[in-house]
């Protein structure tokens, strides 16, 4: 089955999502990936304020390639996921409801998304052109000086994507 | 005596890391086609339209087929007639990958030091692999390789008394752990004998073999042919979402090895298995 959501994400919109379902999200997501979540942590842990909203938010494991002069993004495909899997349960604490990445994650990660309704889509790995084409804008927020690696607030406009991982727990790498 | 100026090196690796980022070779093109005529369900179909129009937007010229634009693997093998001049040979590869990133918006994908962390900026240097040859060419492959794939990779130091079965159980078995974190379909590359360093050089040449292809020992072409199917039995299928698909080549590289050892090595690449050659 095949879904369009569109910004503002909540849990009950994300409810209805099935496991190899395949969604067309539109709106802004982050982009964060392996150093990005450990300094995301690192600042929860000091009791400082994220770089960006995280209640109802949406993260993407991803670095780009730079974007050429006039366009708004380089290739921006998905990195994998099970690198984030040790930070993943905090943020979900904090009011992170969906991830985008690819390949597996831990029982943790699934147990946490679970109790608190958070879901995870794959986007398909090394299609990071094709994904590209749905990025309209994307703007460094946080840690500019990991290159690559910084936090992006990124708008997507119907970008493509499958539920790996639903709020009731199935899980499209089990089996 | 041939002379040949390090320059040359430099345009040439320049090109093709540009190059090898935005196009795919027909062999792995024709393979993933093939692949996708045989997928039943309509997840796996639709994830090889996505590589498909994936690649055709590559094609254009800019957007790299993936973010990561990989290390820069170079495998040069110079004639023992030449004689490079106008500097370094080492640091001219690594000019060629600098402009390459740089002038081809590819990313930023090397870190100095793997505890520390801090970007290299142009994704040098490069993993650079020479072998010297007759004659007074220099032939150069480039194979930009990433990590989500190089991550899923495995060396094991089996006894000579774990045979062919033991071997296939280790190379089958990595491919199963990889699961859906390497991109499937994936290309196996896989090295057997020589010893612990030489094993997984060869695994990564096993990638560089054009998919169809086969070993021309036929022993290790069947083994090729087992290996394969007992992969795409696994049903990971291409993402890890289920299907026929896991793999879309096993290439082999053997050698002489110890009386005591039987190293194995197993180097995955994603389904965006690029490089590129030139003769110098």
């Amino acid at each position: 089955m095949q879904h369009v959501i569109t910004e503002p994400y909540t849990k009950e919109k994300f409810s209805k999502l099935r496991t190899g379902d395949t969604v067309l999200l539109t709106g802004t997501i982050y982009a964060a990936r392996d150093t990005a979540h450990r300094k995301l942590t690192e600042m929860l842990e000091r009791g400082e304020e994220l770089p960006f909203d995280i209640e109802n938010s949406v993260i993407y494991y991803m670095g780009p390639t730079p974007a050429k002069p006039g366009y708004p993004s380089g290739s921006a495909g998905p990195t994998t996921s099970y690198r984030m899997d040790g930070f993943t349960p905090r943020l979900i604490k904090e009011g992170l409801i969906g991830m985008i990445g690819k390949g597996p994650r831990s029982d943790e990660v699934k147990q946490s998304a679970t109790a608190m309704g958070a879901v995870y889509f794959a986007a398909i790995g090394g299609a990071a052109a094709l994904i590209a084409q749905s990025i309209r804008s994307s703007e460094i927020v946080a840690f500019e000086e990991l290159g690559t690696e910084a936090v992006r607030e990124i708008q997507v406009e119907k970008m493509p994507l499958v539920v790996a991982l639903d709020s009731e727990g199935n899980d499209i790498y089990a089996g | 005596m041939r002379e040949i100026k390090v320059e040359q090196v430099s345009d040439a690796i320049r090109k093709m890391f540009i190059e090898a980022n935005h196009f795919l070779g027909d062999d792995v093109k024709d393979c993933l086609k093939a692949c996708a005529g045989r997928e039943e369900s309509e997840l796996a179909k639709s994830v090889f339209e996505s590589i498909e129009k994936n690649i055709e937007i590559a094609e254009e010229g800019v957007f790299p087929l993936c973010q990561d634009t990989g290390m820069a693997c170079i495998f040069m093998e110079i004639g023992q007639e030449v004689h490079f001049t106008g500097g370094e040979l080492y640091e001219a590869v690594n000019e060629g990958v600098r402009q390459g990133c740089l002038e081809g918006y590819l990313r930023q994908t090397i870190v100095e030091d793997p505890f520390r962390r801090k970007n290299t900026g142009d994704s040098t240097p490069a993993d650079i692999n020479i072998e010297i040859v007759p004659g007074d060419k220099v032939k150069i492959v480039l194979a930009p390789k990433g990590f989500g794939s190089e991550n899923m990779s495995r060396i094991a130091m089996l006894p000579p008394a774990a045979g062919v079965e033991g071997a296939e159980d280790f190379i089958v078995d990595a491919v199963r752990q990889a699961g859906g974190n390497p991109c499937p379909p994936i290309i196996v590359g896989v090295g057997v004998g020589g010893n612990f360093n030489k094993v997984a050089l060869m695994a990564k040449k096993a990638l560089l073999r054009p998919v169809g292809s086969h070993n021309e020992d036929s022993f290790y072409a069947e083994m090729e042919e087992r290996l394969l199917e007992k992969i795409n039995a696994l049903g990971i299928g291409p993402q890890g979402f289920g299907g026929k698909t896991t793999a879309l080549a096993v290439n082999i590289i053997s050698a002489p090895t110890h009386i005591a050892g039987m190293p194995v090595a197993v180097n995955i690449n994603c389904h965006v298995s690029r490089h590129r050659e030139v003769i110098l």
